[in-house]
């Protein structure tokens, strides 16, 4: 790589012939009055995206076929770069000949895919790749408004980086599961962030609900909690101290007790815990069915007991209150 | 189709005049000119020449010094680091001045000098683009402030700033003063006679001379550490052999870019004034900054309803080149300070086109590059989503 960075490539060298093509002479440019969607026999759908003041806008339209949700015209307008109005053209031609429904699985990467001159070389260089993701944009609006419903209702995921298509679930995952530390591992393992950077951290080209340095710092906090209770969950419960035996009850009552208590619509709380003369006594109220039940000072205190005794520890004492 | 270059504030044509001076310098005078045999004697006339019209091309005296480097760039980062080593980094002074639409080359520098330690305040201009006396008066202090750098004209904007004014509050104070001239040099008279600022930088390749070779102006008397240590080259203030050619090649150059300083005030300016008044007829265009403000070559302009950098690809599949300021790939979306302090709307950040000229430019290119401009605007405002006419 450095050697051909160290000369410092031009943007313009690394469009495809395809998007240059498309920049020059756009296909799918234009509008769709009412008039020529009525002789269609279509409904006409505009939706806008972007703005001026961000660098790049769109505005989608669409003649659907109400009949059949299928998209019988597209066209587009633009405010944007090169790549922006190359990506909105590819767009609506991909757009074309789909239900509403199919063309919402559009993604900016079909979009970038699809101007690709030959499979294997980027149509667009990285820190473009922001200007297909308005293209995917726009058409979830489109669909919205064709569905009147809210945009935010046809969003499969959270996803954090537009240009990669990476959600918040898989971010969270990788650092957990190959215990990243820094968000250039993030964007090894899995390209968010690698594209126009704006997922990175707050101040870069647009402004993100996520950035990968917030979810890598909340992860990191979340995983050093879970070591440090994991760690004082662990261990001899005579050596605990009364935070650490409480933690520790409550996990049991959570895992063994309380699911079969609700199964029959009852429940319990720990009023209190008392260490005296070698014993701990666990102070419990009765939630629900629970509450008056007859085996509750019987049986079902019994089988509480058992449990806490094989779980933990056998001189724990059970008190209803 | 003959190209048209409208990008000068990015480089220039070498002046054929310039190469011809420079071709003896490789292949028969190639001398090392710190050698004590003939081979390296025989260029000293030649540097010498170079040396005295680069300074009476900005009024320097014999005491001065006029250190040979690579650019502008260069020359700034040692003004800038130099200061730090000598008055910042063990005291007695803790800060620098400049302003908040220097080039990245002073900007960046400062951010790493400010990862050392060194406080760094970034004047804001006002509502004509430059930085008056008066914000220069509140953000120095006497005991504090090692150096104000402040440019002596804007690459994006042509905005010539007061330095004048700005170097005697900096002298009155105690205060240094650099400048960066780079795109001053053969725009408007450089005479640091009459600017009593104490580091001044330039590069060739802005004036007709050749890329890779500048020069830093530095006051009589004062010290600065050197950015190159190694040999005793520039006195020790600068190691590293002299590009020998480069330096006679921008010694020609500078003194044709002083010459043609009235040329350039009268016949460029008039090119660039037909091409302004040109855009301005265009529906919903405007030109960023005062015309008597700018130097004579350039007009940052902003054409409503297109982005730039689709516009300067129109303008380059037809053969005019130019620039923008609005790079969508850019990894920050700030507002340009000149704009918020101009009170230009947020909206146009992203229209806006640089046209610099120089004196090679012709007539017959302008007049060509108008109908080029017209025919792109048009058509991009045709599929723009946003333009609406008389909006």
């Amino acid at each position: 790589m450095a050697k051909n960075d160290l000369i410092g490539g031009s943007l313009w060298e690394q469009y495809s012939a395809k998007v240059s093509e498309r920049m020059n002479d756009p296909r799918y440019r234009g509008e769709i009055s009412e008039v020529e969607a009525k002789a269609l026999g279509a409904r006409l759908v505009v939706a806008d995206w972007g703005a001026e003041a961000c660098g790049d806008a769109v505005r989608l339209y669409w003649a659907v076929d109400p009949k059949t949700d299928r998209i019988l015209l597209a066209k587009f307008k633009s405010f944007g770069c090169g790549t922006a109005i190359a990506s909105s053209d590819m767009m609506a031609e991909l757009s074309t000949g789909k239900t509403v429904d199919q063309a919402l699985k559009i993604t900016n990467i079909e979009v970038e895919r699809s101007l690709r001159d030959n499979p294997e070389t980027p149509a667009i260089p990285p820190q473009k790749m922001h200007c297909s993701v308005m293209a995917y944009d726009v058409i979830k609006k489109a669909a919205s408004v064709y569905k009147g419903v809210d945009m935010s209702s046809l969003a499969e995921e959270d996803i954090v980086c537009e240009c990669a298509r990476v959600g918040l679930r898989t971010i969270k995952d990788v650092i957990r599961i190959n215990d990243l530390k820094t968000v250039e591992e993030i964007t090894q393992y899995t390209k968010a962030g690698a594209f126009c950077k704006s997922c990175l951290r707050p101040g870069g080209h647009e402004k993100r609900k996520h950035y990968l340095v917030d979810i890598l710092r909340d992860t990191r906090i979340a995983m050093e909690q879970e070591k440090l209770f994991a760690q004082a969950d662990a261990g001899d419960f005579a050596a605990k101290n009364l935070i650490q035996k409480h933690r520790v009850i409550e996990k049991a009552l959570d895992e063994k007790i309380r699911p079969a208590l609700a199964a029959d619509g009852g429940s319990l709380e720990v009023v209190d815990i008392r260490e005296a003369a070698g014993t701990v006594n666990i102070y419990i109220r009765y939630l629900g069915a629970c509450k008056g039940c007859v085996s509750s000072t019987k049986g079902t205190l019994q089988f509480i007991e058992n449990m806490l005794h094989q779980e933990l520890a056998k001189n724990i004492r059970v008190i209803p209150v | 189709m003959n190209r048209i270059y409208l990008d000068n504030n990015a480089t220039t044509i070498v002046d054929p005049r310039v190469k011809d001076a420079m071709e003896p310098f490789f292949c028969q005078q190639y001398g090392n000119p710190n050698s004590l045999h003939s081979f390296g004697t025989e260029t000293h006339p030649a540097m010498r020449l170079a040396m005295d019209r680069l300074y009476a091309g900005i009024g320097a005296g014999d005491e001065d010094d006029i250190i040979i480097n690579s650019c502008a760039c260069e020359g700034n980062n040692h003004v800038l680091k130099g200061l730090y080593f000598d008055l910042i980094r063990n005291g007695p002074k803790s800060e620098i001045v400049t302003t908040q639409v220097e080039h990245p080359c002073v900007l960046n520098c400062c951010a790493f000098l400010e990862s050392l330690g060194a406080k760094v305040k970034y004047m804001p201009v006002n509502s004509d683009g430059t930085v008056d006396g008066e914000t220069l008066r509140q953000h120095i202090h006497p005991g504090r402030t090692a150096l104000v750098s402040v440019m002596w004209a804007n690459n994006e904007t042509g905005l010539v700033f007061p330095v004048q004014e700005l170097a005697e509050i900096c002298r009155e104070n105690g205060v240094l003063f650099h400048t960066d001239a780079v795109q001053a040099i053969g725009k408007v008279a450089v005479d640091v006679d009459r600017v009593p600022a104490d580091f001044i930088t330039f590069s060739a390749h802005k004036f007709h001379g050749p890329k890779g070779v500048g020069g830093l102006f530095i006051r009589k008397g004062l010290k600065l550490t050197p950015l190159l240590h190694g040999g005793e080259q520039m006195s020790g203030k600068r190691a590293g052999t002299v590009n020998v050619p480069y330096l006679i090649g921008m010694g020609l150059a500078m003194e044709m870019a002083v010459d043609n300083l009235a040329y350039e005030d009268s016949s460029v300016r008039l090119l660039r004034d037909r091409l302004e008044d040109a855009i301005l007829a265009i529906p919903d265009t405007m030109v960023v900054g005062k015309r008597e403000l700018r130097t004579p070559n350039t007009i940052l302009a902003s054409f409503r309803g297109i982005e730039g950098e689709a516009m300067i690809w129109d303008l380059n599949a037809n053969g005019v080149a130019a620039s923008t300021g609005s790079a969508c790939a850019s990894e920050s979306l700030e507002p340009n300070p000149t704009f918020v302090a101009m009170g230009i709307s947020h909206d146009l950040a992203h229209t806006s086109i640089r046209f610099s000229l120089s004196r090679f430019t012709t007539a017959e290119e302008i007049d060509r590059a108008v109908a080029v401009i017209r025919q792109s605007a048009q058509r991009l405002r045709a599929i723009s989503s946003t333009y609406k006419n008389g909006k």
